[in-house]
């Protein structure tokens, strides 16, 4: 999730929420990262090299889903690992407390290698540039491309996708909500209780 | 569950709760993994000016404070009060006072005096992180040895831990005694009787004054430093003696636990304290310590200074 401006975690009380609508049921989502790895394969042209990196929280889930997709079409694992982008947030100072950081987990360099960076949401595109720095700290990969599930829109950044699953547009007052879990998987469209709704 | 630290001080390792001491150490986990990177600098603290104000002499903590502040971006101005006008007769709070005025956002203080960042914190807008106070508190040494026991022995449940010599001077012992027994570790304290302290209540420890029955069937062995600089050898009969009583070597550690873990804050009185370390070599944790007291005060200084 671009946590830059959504709220800390999915799961909000119900009454900060006005309206909550289903965009995509499990079905679709399987259908839309089956899609994106034959993409990501076309476009590497198969799998050598590749380095799935999901930028923690909502990146993780769909880096694990798309990895395996791509290992049961191509039939050889590809590398996989998360990074938290905390500490390389422009924002941490404007708060009053940053939060404890959650482990990244690279098992191997980025040197030459392609990576593909994965976020559940493009939004804003700053946690992209956070990943980006990063990774520019981890190492020298061969290439990085990017892969989100759901482009909302409302870029502050100049941030393009190269693997979309879908394109929602959306208002500033709506929070996308992306849920990989087991049996729960969903894409939902929430309204934020704003008041008299303006934009 | 937090998910951040609810103090902006870290004056005492009581204003730490255990969720709050166990996000330290994820925290510092990722922290760690700086050090295999190329660029060993993360931006988090870019801007930001941290003093390191020390009242009595350091190498290890204030040398761990300030490659901690530096790999997060800050910019570190250490004052060694030998130095600066604390010698022509100015105030404690003036010369606080005065550091803040230059901008700092935070200050590490060491002093002799028990109470003194405390004091301090409570007069200045900026965060004050203790490295130090008189016989008082330690707490980013407690939180370092708790870290480096924790790496090494994978958790704290059913631990037996010996801490070793001069208690009653050790603001190290002081903090690793709340620290530990709140994780629920069995801890034993390990000295002559005059270095034991007289008042011990709302310590949950046992005491024992033979070395070999204190730390058998031990799984961590903290050796504290004999403070020569303190007057400590008045209340000793002589070093020699100390050494042969209290010394942790090859031959005593056979009484603890068969890979019992030995540390040490430093600096060691090699051959009084410590004595044949190198027999020893794969039980020590002493260097590990220096190398996560780097990744614990990253943790402490981001988690503090970070924010707003």
């Amino acid at each position: 999730m671009d946590s830059f401006s959504s709220p800390p975690s999915p799961a909000r009380p119900e009454e900060s929420v006005s309206s909550r609508k289903i965009l995509l049921d499990a079905e679709q989502i399987d259908r839309m990262i089956r899609r994106m790895a034959h993409e990501i394969l076309e476009r590497n042209q198969g799998s050598r090299d590749l380095y799935l990196i999901g930028i923690l929280q909502g990146g993780g889930a769909l880096a694990r889903r798309l990895a395996s997709s791509l290992q049961s079409i191509e039939g050889s694992p590809v590398s996989l690992g998360t990074v938290d982008i905390t500490l390389y947030r422009d924002d941490l100072s404007t708060k009053p407390s940053p939060p404890f950081l959650k482990e990244s987990l690279l098992p191997e360099s980025v040197d030459h290698k392609k990576i593909v960076l994965v976020d559940d949401v493009l939004y804003t595109g700053r946690s992209v540039r956070c990943a980006l720095d990063l990774l520019m700290d981890l190492g020298r990969p061969t290439l990085v491309q990017l892969a989100v599930l759901i482009d909302r829109g409302h870029r502050e950044l100049p941030v393009r996708a190269d693997f979309v699953g879908k394109n929602i547009p959306t208002g500033r007052d709506e929070v996308v909500e992306v849920s990989l879990e087991t049996n729960r998987e969903s894409v939902a469209l929430l309204r934020k209780e704003t008041g008299k709704g303006t934009v | 569950m937090t998910d951040f630290l609810s103090s902006s001080h870290l004056l005492s390792i009581d204003d730490l709760s255990l969720d709050e001491m166990n996000g330290i150490f994820r925290t510092a986990d990722s922290f760690l993994d700086l050090s295999s990177r190329t660029v060993k600098k993360v931006p988090s603290l870019r801007g930001k000016t941290l003093v390191n104000l020390f009242y009595e002499p350091s190498t290890r903590t204030r040398t761990s404070f300030e490659i901690a502040a530096k790999r997060l971006s800050a910019d570190v101005i250490n004052i060694t009060t030998s130095q600066s006008s604390v010698v022509k007769g100015e105030s404690l709070l003036d010369t606080v006072r005065t550091i803040e005025a230059l901008g700092a956002d935070g200050v590490v203080i060491r002093h002799p005096s028990s109470g003194v960042p405390e004091w301090i914190s409570r007069r200045v807008g900026c965060h004050v992180i203790n490295a130090g106070d008189g016989l008082r508190e330690h707490p980013t040494q407690a939180l370092l040895d708790l870290y480096t026991i924790l790496k090494r022995k994978g958790g704290f449940t059913g631990l037996r831990v010996a801490i070793v010599g001069d208690i009653l001077h050790s603001r190290v012992a002081r903090s690793n005694i709340r620290a530990l027994t709140r994780m629920g570790v069995d801890v034993r304290l390990v000295g002559p009787p005059t270095l034991i302290p007289r008042d011990m209540s709302g310590w949950k420890v046992t005491v024992e004054h033979d070395l070999r029955e204190g730390i058998k069937g031990c799984d961590v062995v903290m050796a504290l430093r004999l403070q020569l600089e303190r007057a400590t050898a008045s209340f000793i009969p002589s070093l020699s003696e100390y050494a042969r009583l209290y010394g942790i070597s090859p031959s005593v550690l056979r009484f603890a636990s068969p890979d019992v873990l030995v540390l040490h804050p430093g600096p060691i009185n090699r051959g009084i304290e410590i004595q044949d370390e190198e027999a020893f070599h794969s039980h020590s944790g002493i260097l590990d310590q220096v190398h996560y007291g780097v990744g614990i005060r990253m943790a402490v200084l981001y988690l503090l200074m970070a924010g707003q």
